[in-house]
């Protein structure tokens, strides 16, 4: 599914380098998590991805499907199925949600050669899906997250996730600004999401999401790198001893 | 460096290819007295400072210069599929064949060449006259060039409230066309009534629109500008308004190489309230775009409120302008203002030039304006395009809500989306790439 070779990144910018040679293989179906101290360069692995401004490849290469990601504009890496759920979603004042979901929905599919989703259609399967993350009629109708509560915009997060069904998603400290019942809330619109051709990776400072969303692998990153890689066992050692072991282990 | 006799040559060309049409005595006073105004200050230059950032010249000229006509093929002219009056000029011409019988209940509608004959008729009070308290603190030469020699117009007096708005559709057919419109509307104690306006006119359009609002009446207006792109207009709305009286007028303007729109409200009863909105959007690729949108707001009674919302997209070099001044006569108190500008400039050749100004002389009252011009902000369009949406699809729903605070202000609906779909045609005819 992805397929990330040796990618080095650094800040256009300044001449920074963040991402110092990262190699990652995600399986369909497979849930990948990667936790690592401040800095790592774990949101900037997900933006990179993304295809956000800014960054600038310096080596190696980033794959969805065999397709070069790295050389696509950020709404055709969506198209393609690529999903990022921000760590700070953003506020759109003016832009309805709905017509927010509508207008993504509607381009990929025709992105896509397929056909459009009718009015009525799209109503309905919002509805539905909204209804699961207890998100309700005014945040459809109130502009992009604007006014919304931390837990309502990643909330908001997981609903576009679920409307555009994406293959390969990637979850950027999803878990921050939650409290307990809205972090499992958002864990079951995840879970209701896993299947056996969708892919994720869970970016998280915390072992507590890993309990609601159960990884496959976990990666530690540091400086720029992914420096050790196991089960679930290490996101438990993490969260019992912290990172200074495992640092200390590879330095 | 002010040149009197330039000012008077450029004057008296102008003048010279004018004819003062007749009428009762009363209205040929109106009309000399207003030709007086004209040549007392002179038609405006560059040097004026009120119209540093809009040069005059093309509106002043003797000889309007060319404007190609706008085929909008198919598409469904704005307001068509409203109950409406329509009123139709063309070319600056009453077209009595293509407009609706001039009647309806709750309002009298008459040509102003047929009102301006009459030795009594409330016209009388109004023709020229809130022109006249217009031009002071600023000189407003356009205007009273229009008062004394406007050749059609019609003159609404509203006793009710019509059940339809009463619309104003102007049409182009003449390239060389250079037309001076003036209407009155006189809104009764109490009366409500909703005015619309469409098309370009003309080549070169002077249109003036005196609006007497009394005590507990109403007065709607909405306006969309035609889309030639090389039409030329010089608008004048000069209102006052009395006791717990509502004025509110929206104009949307899309394409045109010159356009300087002023309102000149005067609030003089208490408890009265003024909204003033617009919406522009300029593409300097086909035809230079330029948009000047000159406000004078005047309280002169106590717990008024006004709002000025005016908002422009513009791109290839178009250019926006906003004057726009809140005045607190002394006395004044509890008077509430506010003034909005801004700019969305989609690239760096654009222009954006906006001049804020209150003038207070009253102790307790609100009064706040602010004026930005900014670029796209790509934290949401990152954002938009990560979720599919392609930059351009993206682009255009930043820009629908950016204008959108100048639409809310339209109270009717109907309306109100009727402009939201112009402009989202608007901006799906000019994508790029």
């Amino acid at each position: 599914m992805l397929s990330i070779k040796n990618l080095h990144v650094k800040l256009e910018e300044e001449d920074k380098q963040i991402l110092k040679g990262v190699d990652l293989e995600i399986e369909p179906g497979k849930v990948h998590a990667i936790m690592g101290p401040n800095g790592s360069g774990k949101s900037t692995l997900s933006y990179v991805l993304s295809g956000r401004d800014g960054y600038e490849v310096t080596d190696g290469n980033a794959t969805l499907d065999g397709e070069d990601l790295l050389e696509m504009d950020p709404e055709e890496r969506a198209a393609a199925g690529l999903f990022l759920a921000f760590q700070y979603p953003v506020e759109i004042p003016g832009v309805g949600n709905m017509t927010f979901l509508r207008t993504a929905v509607n381009a990929q599919r025709k992105s896509r050669g397929e056909e459009e989703m009718s009015a009525g259609e799209f109503l309905k399967l919002v509805r539905e899906k909204a209804k699961a993350l207890k998100i309700d009629a005014d945040m459809l109708k109130r502009p992009v997250n604007v006014g919304f509560s931390g837990g309502e915009k990643k909330r908001n997060e997981i609903l576009q996730m679920a409307m555009l069904e994406p293959k390969m998603c990637i979850l950027d400290e999803t878990d921050s600004g939650l409290d307990v019942d809205a972090m499992k809330l958002v864990s079951d619109g995840v879970n209701a999401l896993r299947d056996a051709g969708r892919s994720f990776l869970v970016i998280t400072h915390y072992q507590r999401l890993l309990d609601h969303i159960k990884p496959d692998f976990v990666h530690i990153m540091a400086d720029g790198r992914i420096i050790k890689t196991g089960g679930p066992e290490l996101a438990l050692e993490v969260e019992n001893n912290g990172y200074a072991d495992i640092l200390g282990e590879t330095a | 460096m002010a040149n009197p006799q330039a000012k008077q040559t450029l004057t008296e060309a102008r003048l010279d290819g004018l004819s003062m049409p007749g009428g009762a005595s009363w209205a040929v006073e109106a009309r000399k007295a207003a030709l007086a105004r004209v040549r007392g200050g002179g038609l405006p230059t560059r040097r004026d400072e009120y119209w540093k950032y809009t040069d005059p010249s093309s509106l002043t000229q003797a000889v309007a210069q060319r404007a190609a006509l706008f085929h909008a093929g198919d598409e469904m002219p704005i307001f068509d599929g409203l109950d409406r009056l329509r009123i139709v000029f063309v070319d600056g011409v009453f077209d009595a064949e293509a407009s609706d019988d001039l009647a309806l209940d709750g309002v009298e509608i008459e040509r102003l060449s047929d009102a301006l004959q009459k030795d009594i008729h409330w016209a009388r009070d109004l023709y020229g006259m809130l022109e006249t308290r217009g031009q002071t603190p600023v000189s407003r030469p356009l205007a009273a060039l229009n008062t004394a020699f406007a050749t059609d117009g019609v003159v609404i007096r509203v006793t009710g409230t019509p059940s339809r708005p009463i619309s104003l559709t102007y049409l182009h057919n003449s390239e060389t066309s250079d037309a001076i419109l003036h209407h009155l509307v006189r809104v009764e104690q109490g009366a409500e009534v909703t005015i619309l306006e469409n098309g370009p006119a003309a080549a070169r359009f002077n249109k003036c629109m005196e609006i007497s609002v009394a005590d507990h009446a109403g007065f709607h207006h909405v306006r969309a500008q035609g889309r030639d792109h090389e039409r030329r207009a010089a608008t004048h709305m000069f209102a006052q308004l009395g006791e717990e009286s509502a004025y509110k007028s929206f104009t949307l303007t899309a394409n045109g190489v010159m356009t300087r729109n002023e309102h000149v409200i005067e609030l003089t009863g208490d408890n009265a309230s003024a909204h003033v909105a617009g919406a522009a959007m300029g593409d300097g690729k086909k035809a230079p775009f330029h948009h000047d949108d000159t406000v004078f707001v005047t309280h002169d009674a106590v717990n008024c409120e006004s709002r000025q919302v005016f908002k422009k997209v513009l791109r290839n070099g178009a250019e926006g302008v906003f004057q726009g001044k809140i005045l607190v006569k002394p006395g004044a108190q509890k008077t509430d203002g506010y003034q909005i500008s801004q700019s969305l400039l989609l690239d760096d050749d654009s222009i954006s030039l906006a001049k804020p100004e209150l003038e207070i002389y009253a102790d307790d009252v609100i009064c706040s304006h602010g004026s930005t011009t900014g670029a796209i902000d790509e934290t949401a369009l990152f954002y938009l395009r990560s979720r599919g949406v392609p930059t351009e699809i993206a682009t255009d729903l930043l820009v629908l809500a950016f204008l959108d605070e100048a639409i809310q202000e339209i109270a009717d609906d109907r309306l109100a989306d009727d402009i939201r779909l112009r402009l989202q045609q608007w901006l799906e005819r000019h994508r790029q790439g």
